[in-house]
């Protein structure tokens, strides 16, 4: 497979999952029966996992909480930090789950609707777990930019309608 | 007092821009989408944005040389080398406002009263004025769409005089998109060299060269001698208003240049000297990346002039296709006003870039892909009611290879 043609496939799509196949080819210089194949076969192995939005939920009028979570973790043997880690991402409320270099081990973001609801995942559901040490949690106070997108809204093009 | 009777006659005959009128008309109707802006829709990658904001608050605000900071004339003497295979020393290279400045540097320097500039058109709207300005008298040379706007020896040969002292150059070239290659250049070159003729190249748009690289034609044998060569910021990073460029040219050229430098601005603002340095130090992986997305729009918009049925050469430079909107039956002019005012998408009018550019209407792709696609099933719209009856529109002709 075409590695640089599928780099930029896979970057027009991280950039907007709306673009159709079609337009991609185009872009590209490529057919249009180039492009599905590839995407298809992106979607197979699961390079390409999903088409999402980016949601300013803020705009909506619907309020959501969001913290991190710092987890210190005792690894289990045979296992690493693998079983815990898969253990916690089947929490719907977990946006991301990482491994960390430094002070903590496993760094959690979480996202419900309220504050209690933050307490209460900490405290009966990720805290009780096995091989958990300790927890730290942090509020999100605002969010400023997302997955590579800023939220303020955007600046207005400020060049001249109309230049030579 | 008539204080037009004060003005110089130079300045008071020279042409007022045709963009003018056309820019009051599109400022007047906020919603229109334009594609009518000849700069970047980035904005200047930020590390050089940062790079400015820190030298200002160590207190970097004072004059530089006339010529410009000796490490940005040094840094550009290697990115010339390395990108354009240019070996220029630094006595060789000056910092400009913009490669406008250098523009008006280069004609001053050199047109004695009556000098002749041939300029190939359509072309950027400055020549002529800063050639008259100059004191010389500007001899526009026709390109043609047919051969996708290249500039032709035989147009050259046609309009030569004793007279003649430089011919301008632009390419990639605003407002065709056209380029030339290595081949393009030899026959121009050889004939400018057997007539001693100058050479203004003005390479803003270098950078922006899509499939393949810019040939610069300086960079031909022997040519260097008669070249002044002018290269910028703008497009390539994104630096507009920063109003910074270059100048290079073999030493007395060059000296003439300065002379009328450090008279009339003293130096480029040194805020955005300090920027083109971090620019080309640290900026080319983001130039790269702005020019993999106009390509990616150049070849959506080249489609969909295709489909549109509007006859487009396929530009593979700058950010500007150039196409022709003859099955209209429009003269360019009212092509431009009505769509603007029908349908809210602003374009140029193909004739201020002179007169054989009447006929076309200059797109710029410096814009978001929706944007664009909102501006291309608008003209889908226009073109459906203005198609001139009898004309299919679907007879397609690319020009140039």
């Amino acid at each position: 497979m075409n590695c640089s043609l599928q780099q930029e496939v896979l970057s027009l799509l991280n950039e907007n999952a709306k673009l159709s196949a079609d337009k991609i080819a185009i872009m590209l210089g490529e057919s249009k029966d180039t492009i599905e194949t590839l995407i298809s076969e992106l979607e197979e192995t699961g390079t390409l996992l999903k088409y999402k939005a980016v949601v300013n939920w803020q705009k909506a009028g619907i309020q959501k909480v969001s913290a991190l979570i710092d987890v210190k973790v005792t690894p289990q043997q045979g296992f690493g930090f693998d079983a815990l880690a898969r253990r916690i991402y089947q929490f719907p409320e977990v946006r991301s789950v990482y491994l960390m270099s430094g002070a903590y081990d496993l760094s959690v973001a979480i996202e419900v609707d309220t504050l209690e609801s933050v307490g209460r995942f900490v405290s009966q559901k990720l805290a009780p777990l096995d091989s958990v040490v300790g927890t730290t949690t942090h509020f999100v106070m605002k969010k400023y930019k997302e997955d590579g997108i800023i939220l303020d809204d955007p600046e207005q093009d400020q060049r001249l309608v109309i230049t030579p | 007092m008539n204080l037009d009777d004060k003005l110089s006659p130079v300045v008071k005959n020279l042409a007022p821009s045709g963009i003018r009128r056309f820019f009051d008309l599109v400022s007047q109707n906020p919603n229109a989408i334009s594609l009518g802006v000849g700069e970047p829709d980035f904005t200047t990658p930020w590390h050089v944005r940062d790079t400015a904001i820190t030298s200002l608050e160590t207190g970097q605000t004072s004059y530089t040389s006339n010529q410009g900071m000796p490490e940005l004339i040094s840094q550009i003497c290697r990115y010339l080398a390395d990108r354009y295979e240019l070996s220029y020393t630094n006595n060789e290279i000056m910092v400009t406002f913009g490669a406008s400045e250098a523009i008006d540097l280069a004609f001053r320097a050199i047109l004695a009263p009556g000098d002749e500039v041939l300029v190939p058109e359509p072309c950027y709207v400055s020549y002529t004025p800063c050639v008259e300005l100059a004191g010389g008298k500007s001899v526009p040379v026709p390109t043609h769409a047919r051969h996708g706007f290249k500039l032709n020896v035989d147009e050259l040969k046609k309009r030569v005089t004793p007279r003649t002292k430089a011919l301008i150059v632009n390419y990639p070239n605003n407002p065709t998109g056209a380029i030339m290659t290595r081949e393009d250049w030899l026959p121009i070159a050889k004939w400018v060299k057997q007539r001693g003729i100058l050479i203004i190249s003005d390479e803003v748009y270098s950078e922006l060269t899509y499939k393949g690289h810019h040939v610069s034609i300086a960079s031909l044998p022997d040519m260097k001698e008669q070249v002044i060569l002018i290269n910028g910021f703008s497009k390539a990073f994104a630096m507009t208003g920063w109003r910074i460029g270059y100048a290079a040219a073999p030493g007395p050229l060059l000296q003439g240049m300065l002379k009328i430098h450090q008279y009339t601005a003293l130096c480029a603002p040194i805020t955005s000297q300090i920027a083109a340095l971090e620019a080309l130090r640290n900026g080319l992986t983001e130039c790269e990346a702005m020019v993999s997305q106009y390509d990616r729009r150049r070849r959506l918009v080249v489609k969909a002039f295709q489909d549109l049925g509007l006859p487009c050469h396929e530009p593979k430079g700058a950010f500007y296709v150039f196409p022709s909107i003859s099955v209209t039956g429009m003269d360019a002019q009212t092509f431009a006003e009505r769509l603007l005012i029908e349908e809210e998408v602003a374009v140029v009018p193909g004739d201020v870039f002179g007169s054989n550019g009447a006929g076309h209407i200059r797109c710029s792709y410096a814009t978001s892909i929706e944007k664009l696609e909102k501006a291309f099933s608008r003209m889908e719209r226009f073109l459906k009611r203005h198609r001139k009856a009898g004309s299919t529109g679907t007879a397609i002709q690319t020009h140039g290879a």
